[in-house]
């Protein structure tokens, strides 16, 4: 693909197509907790992304070949649902699916104490429900907040965010459009509070100057998303607190 | 991993970051400094970091303690915990502990005298779905947990009702010293068995006894994070008795 793009972009006030900034992501909201089934469970919506995450274990691991004698197996489904996309989706796995599925998990294994749980299994489980660009970042996002309210034990949550390219321009969070016709697209996984990343990959091209350009603006936009994690897994335990302290 | 941040340049000797009885998440960070800690915490270059959700509390600024708000249980030796019974097998019961790891009982830790387990039919003793109350004789992570039923007080249960609640809260539930057990105790009259992996057995001799302290502990089981926790259930405890 060349510089010029098929599909324009940015406006002349050098706004994206759905009116955002260069550097301003999409508007998130996450939920905890809505799966009684589950051990842990988020809700993410973040722009037109829905996604639910579902977390068990640590359990008994089955088949008994998968066991690890001295750490847990984190396993993890990347699934979109037929209806996330505008033309039906093949409910089997695709090729995509099952990449995305292994890239998750290693976003987030660095992040769980498997050693505390030998020979035991964590099972994540995510469900696209709609589709629009950065559905992996959103991913991680919405399972490390279910895996939290699971009580698994964590060095820290990991917020995740892509960076990408329209039009020359470096972009934060890319939606469907500017991922299917930008020129670069680079999602980034981190755990903020300790600075490290588990996820770095990108596709298109960015010279040495961008690469480093862009991977600031995912960890501004990564401490934003951070902050939202946060105050969801909070909200419940304080919800309670104020039912019970008015109630008195 | 990759870490970008430039390497501890903090001079403060001892800060703690969080005020005592605060929700926190995993990777918090607690305090900074050599703090005594205990519960779900780690340590990365003197910076004390929480693995979980839960609740700090400070004790005389040298102590901190981090108590979970959810989490499995896991098998310690010497705990006492309530099963069911899953399966038989040819020598002994599978039961489930609500843990990640099935237990194992031995007919050899059910009978005293020594038996050819082969002559013996198993589901007379204890049949599939029968709870008992057991203790951890022996757990290390490569096998699996072994149960014994026959020290005093442990055994097949007959009458009661059961609660099961969040393994990591039942700490709450026993309360400092036992206050809070014994508080529902006394106020009810009922006896209350507390297995270690979330199930509470509670015996009385009114239905309506147990039910009260079911609901006494599902209560103790939501508000666990709220201050003023025994004064409430003192309440509670006092106003279904009175309602009577």
């Amino acid at each position: 693909m060349t510089g010029k793009a098929l599909v324009k972009l940015l406006d002349e006030n050098g706004l994206r197509t759905d009116g955002r900034k260069l550097n301003e992501i999409r508007p998130i909201k996450i939920q905890v907790g809505l799966l009684k089934n589950a051990d842990g469970s988020a809700y993410i919506e973040l722009g037109r992304n829905k996604i639910i995450v579902a977390v068990y274990g640590p359990r008994e691991a089955h088949p008994r070949h998968v066991v690890i004698p001295d750490r847990a197996i984190v396993r993890c489904r990347y699934h979109m649902a037929p209806f996330s996309v505008e033309e039906r989706k093949s409910p089997g796995f695709s090729r995509r699916e099952i990449e995305l599925s292994k890239v998750i998990r290693e976003a987030l294994e660095p992040a769980i104490f498997i050693e505390e749980f030998p020979r035991t299994a964590i099972d994540i489980f995510i469900e696209v429900l709609e589709a629009d660009g950065g559905t992996r970042t959103a991913s991680i996002t919405a399972a490390s907040v279910a895996l939290a309210d699971a009580g698994i034990p964590l060095r820290d949550l990991v917020a995740a965010v892509a960076v990408g390219k329209i039009e020359g321009e470096l972009a934060i969070d890319l939606n469907g459009l500017e991922d299917q016709y930008g020129e670069g697209d680079m999602p980034v996984a981190m755990m903020p509070s300790l600075g490290q990343i588990t996820l770095l990959q990108a596709d298109g091209r960015f010279s040495g100057e961008e690469f480093e350009k862009g991977l600031k603006m995912a960890i501004e936009a990564i401490k934003k998303i951070y902050k939202i994690q946060k105050e969801a897994l909070k909200r419940k335990y304080i919800e309670i607190s104020k039912e019970v302290l008015e109630g008195e | 991993m990759y870490s970008i941040l430039e390497l501890s340049t903090e001079v403060e000797s001892m800060t703690v970051y969080v005020k005592s009885k605060q929700v926190v998440i995993p990777g918090e960070p607690l305090a900074y400094g050599r703090y005594e800690y205990q519960g779900p915490i780690y340590v990365v270059r003197q910076k004390l970091y929480s693995k979980v959700i839960g609740i700090v509390e400070i004790e005389d600024k040298k102590k901190i303690t981090l108590i979970p708000l959810k989490g499995k249980y896991m098998p310690k030796e010497g705990d006492v915990v309530i099963g069911k019974i899953v399966d038989i097998g040819i020598t002994g019961w599978t039961v489930d502990i609500n843990s990640p790891y099935k237990a194992m009982l031995p007919v050899s830790e059910v009978l005293s005298r020594p038996t050819d387990a082969a002559k013996l039919d198993l589901s007379k003793l204890l049949d599939i779905g029968d709870l008992i109350v057991a203790k951890i004789l022996a757990f290390e992570y490569t096998r699996d947990p072994l149960l014994t039923i026959k020290e005093s007080k442990l055994g097949k249960i007959t009458k009661g009702t059961l609660v099961e609640i969040t393994p990591v809260k039942i700490p709450r539930v026993i309360g400092k010293k036992g206050s809070m057990i014994n508080l529902i105790k006394n106020t009810l009259n009922v006896e209350v068995v507390i297995g270690k992996n979330g199930r509470i057995l509670v015996v009385g001799d009114d239905p309506l006894k147990e039910a009260w302290a079911v609901m006494a502990i599902k209560k103790i089981e939501k508000e666990a994070h709220v201050p003023g926790l025994t004064n409430r259930i003192k309440k509670f405890l006092n106003e279904v008795k009175r309602g009577r």
